[in-house]
């Protein structure tokens, strides 16, 4: 304990020489700037900067690409909120409240509890990240294939019975997202499917795609269709643009739990970010007390996805420098980074090189003040937005999503796809069917399924091993109460009202 | 106005470079495809080529461009009916597009393109946890001869290099190849955490992936399939064991096809005073490449042979069907 805060105080004072700093503001400028645009994510930043910074001293350089990673998930909330376009998956949650919010004049407010949501929850995990480290990674390593199988079933569950007017409604919506998840290369045998020889589907749907398409495009048509019937009022800004003392008191406890599902799914070698961000959702709003407005604008449904989604990115860095396992696309991209100054993340990192690891994380926490201090300004700037006639508001965010789909796959079957997607989004809201699930479908469905594969290639066939391991049985105990509690309730409901 | 910086960045990047060599520059303008997304090995030696290339004064602009997909099946299509007889533009590709051409019953064939030289090679490994049985790999082939479907191997892609290997090891220590219980994660990352987990029996990867793990002892390398034992390393070889399992994950470059013979040579001698810079050899230091320079006509032998061996496993293990 005393010598991790030796060394933190040593990597305060690396990460505090001025031109540490200058890295650190870049990268969470830029990293900012390619989280608002779809498509462009931090990865691909990070991998265009790789051959720049290679003359560059190792540590800046690092600290460059921690900036762009904090900021790309702060950038992505932002067109989440105002436009209903999700920057990239993770900030997918933060849309459905968010957008919500933005339409009743309260884009303010839930750019703000993102902010410091995503601030709060950044240094909690940071933290994390500078105690935990050593001892989280040990239990990270005892998830086996069947655990993993066993979170993506809470996971599903608790998606499809969250969303919707209906869990019918939502599982449609799940299985809709399953069955696109099943095209391309199966990555266990090799084969094709669902792709009918068209080359471009070997790889599967685009995560990033199909969220555009059926949030910001089935939107722009769902819009464009209604206009002739009933105008629709976008009030800017109602009430205060800052965030009230009530809006305060419904934010701090989601922050807070969204940290707990965030930074330990994160740290999986297979968790990811998407998973903690709706299982906040969903958590938070069978928490609130103001059951009412979720669907239509609720704070704490912003607040909790947004400090789960920056929990994780900190999440991510645990096995990244404990063992030098990239987690997620960007996580690849600095193991690439390290790899390109002859280091190799991994156990021997903490003692060969102690200054550039607590340089790096003491950097983290300098990259997430800068983030609230760059961010929190702009949020009127930002509101105005909305203020733009609608019309050339929704043709804006449909060059917007053309644009970010074909600069991270130039391509005219991603294009299409795009297209119908936009269209299959603009049915599901006409006959009110919910959108998120078919997402985490996509997302979740094709490692769900190789997991359990996995699991049972392991045991040979033997699917009790998906009750043998603790983990496991634990996790598939909870999905089971997740799907038969409602029920239950409600027949006890009717017992109840039989008595009277 | 967020592509500013981008353009920034690369305005940035073409100065420094061409004022690094003045005078050297020579008219050689080139696009160099990597039929990947950016980030991968396959766009990583693209890059580096790039740098190299510039730094080297063999070429006075190189334009790097991505068209991930399938394991570079619809890059090289791309590519093979695109840039025919286009005597500026080559592609990086190397071993997993020859499985994925195969496994994904690829109209276009790697005999189409012009081969130019093999660059690169890394070296595969065979781990195990450190707490288990198996200390070498006798111990390892004798497990597979007992019951070769409760030894699972962790590895990358279905069809990739790891797997493979996973099935020619099988061969040589004389067990089915058909029955390997082989398990293919995304990436040496998620592979990691199983074999570190005990879940599995035994990992395969290229060595740099697990490098830091053994030398710190939570994996024991039990072979290597180099030829001959790499220079201040003490993980013994496959041969010295007895058991006959030389691969490498290779990386090479191509040209189009349709090119004539002096486009060709010029390709090659532009590549092979690449190859030859100090510029080159640095990055290998950095990303621990082996150099594995092979021009020519040797190169196209190679590449033969390499797509045979291969579809003869792929088609043992049952992926690609006969």
């Amino acid at each position: 304990m005393i010598d991790t805060f030796a060394a933190l105080a040593h990597g305060m004072a690396v990460a505090v020489q001025p031109m540490n700093l200058l890295y650190a503001l870049i990268g969470v400028f830029l990293g900012t700037a390619v989280g608002v645009l779809p498509g462009i994510g931090p990865a691909l930043t990070v991998a265009l900067l790789l051959p720049v910074t290679y003359k560059l001293d190792p540590g800046g350089s690092l600290i460059m690409f921690a900036g762009i990673y904090y900021g790309g998930m702060y950038g992505g909330s932002t067109t989440a909120i105002l436009i209903n376009t999700p920057g990239e998956s993770a900030s997918m949650a933060t849309a459905l409240e968010g957008n919500k919010m933005a339409k009743a004049g309260r884009g303010g407010p839930a750019l703000a509890t993102a902010a410091i949501g995503s601030f709060v929850a950044g240094t909690i995990a940071t933290i994390g990240l500078a105690f935990l480290a050593p001892w989280l990674v040990d239990i990270a390593v005892r998830f086996g294939p069947e655990d993993y199988f066993a979170l993506m079933c809470v996971a599903f569950v608790t998606v499809s019975a969250t969303f919707g007017d209906s869990p019918i409604r939502g599982l449609t919506s799940l299985f809709i997202g399953l069955t696109l998840g099943l095209v391309g290369i199966d990555k266990l045998t090799g084969q094709a499917r669902l792709a009918f020889g068209v080359p471009e589907l070997l790889d599967g749907v685009e995560v990033t795609t199909l969220a555009v398409g059926l949030f910001a495009v089935g939107e722009a048509l769902y819009v464009a269709s209604r206009r002739h019937h009933t105008e629709e009022k976008l009030e800017p800004v109602r009430g205060s643009l800052w965030m009230t003392k009530e809006d305060w008191k419904r934010s701090w406890k989601p922050w807070l739990r969204g940290t707990m599902f965030g930074f330990p799914i994160g740290a999986l070698p297979a968790g990811g970010a998407e998973i903690p961000t709706f299982l906040s959702y969903s958590t938070e709003k069978r928490l609130t007390k103001h059951p009412e407005e979720f669907g239509k604008g609720a704070i704490e449904g912003v607040a909790g996805p947004e400090a789960a989604n920056n929990a994780s990115a900190a999440g991510t860095l645990v096995p990244l420098l404990t063992l030098g396992l990239p987690t997620s696309a960007t996580a690849a991209m600095m193991l690439a980074g390290f790899q390109q100054y002859g280091l190799n993340p991994g156990p021997l990192l903490f003692a060969e090189r102690p200054d550039l690891v607590w340089g790096l994380i003491a950097s983290l926490f300098i990259a997430n003040m800068m983030l609230l201090v760059l961010n929190l300004p702009l949020v009127g700037l930002w509101v105005r937005l909305l203020a733009i006639p609608q019309p050339w508001l929704y043709a804006g965010i449909l060059v917007f999503a053309t644009m970010g789909t074909i600069a991270a796959k130039p391509s005219v079957v991603e294009l299409s796809m795009l297209a119908g997607f936009g269209v299959l989004g603009f049915l599901m809201r006409r006959f009110d069917f919910p959108i998120a699930p078919v997402v985490v479908g996509l997302i979740l469905g094709p490692i769900a399924e190789s997991q359990l594969r996995r699991a049972l290639a392991i045991s040979l066939g033997d699917p009790m091993t998906l009750l043998q391991s603790p983990i496991s049985a634990t996790l598939l105990g909870i999905a089971l109460i997740a799907l038969v509690a409602p029920f239950v309730l409600k027949g006890l409901g009717r017992f109840k009202a039989n008595e009277d | 106005m967020f592509r500013f910086p981008m353009r920034l960045v690369g305005a940035a990047v073409a100065l420094t470079l061409a004022a690094a060599n003045p005078g050297f520059a020579q008219q050689l303008e080139l696009k160099l495809m990597a039929p990947a997304a950016p980030g991968g090995g396959w766009d990583q030696t693209a890059r580096s080529m790039q740098q190299a290339l510039v730094a080297a004064g063999v070429a006075r602009s190189v334009q790097v461009t991505n068209v991930p997909g399938a394991g570079g099946s619809v890059g090289i299509a791309q590519f093979v009916n695109g840039a025919k007889g286009d005597g500026n533009q080559m592609m990086v590709n190397g071993f997993v597009m020859v499985g994925a051409l195969a496994m994904n019953k690829s109209p276009v064939t790697l005999e189409q393109v012009t081969p130019i030289a093999r660059l690169t090679e890394e070296i595969q490994v065979i781990v195990v946890p450190a707490n288990s049985p198996i200390k070498n790999a006798q111990d390892l082939a004798a497990a597979v001869k007992a019951d070769i479907a409760k030894v699972t191997f962790a590895g990358g892609s279905a069809g990739g290099v790891d797997h493979v290997m996973a099935a020619l090891f099988a061969g040589a220590v004389g067990a089915d190849a058909k029955k390997i219980n082989y398990i293919p994660f995304s990436g040496g990352g998620e592979s990691l955490a199983a074999i570190l987990g005990g879940k599995v029996t035994a990992g395969i990867s290229g060595l740099s992936e697990y490098e830091g793990q053994i030398k710190s002892g939570k994996l024991r390398a039990i072979g290597v399939t180099s030829e001959k034992r790499i220079a201040g390393s003490d993980i013994p070889t496959f041969k010295e064991q007895g058991i006959d399992l030389v691969i490498a994950n290779w990386r090479s470059v191509v040209a189009p096809p349709g090119i004539t013979p002096e486009q060709r040579k010029t390709l090659s001698d532009a590549v092979e005073k690449m190859v030859k810079s100090d510029a080159w050899k640095e990055i290998l230091k950095q990303k621990g490449w082996e150099d594995a320079y092979l021009g020519g006509d040797a190169f196209a032998d190679f590449l033969k042979k390499e797509t045979a061996r291969v579809t003869d496993v792929l088609k043992s293990v049952g992926l690609v069907k006969s």
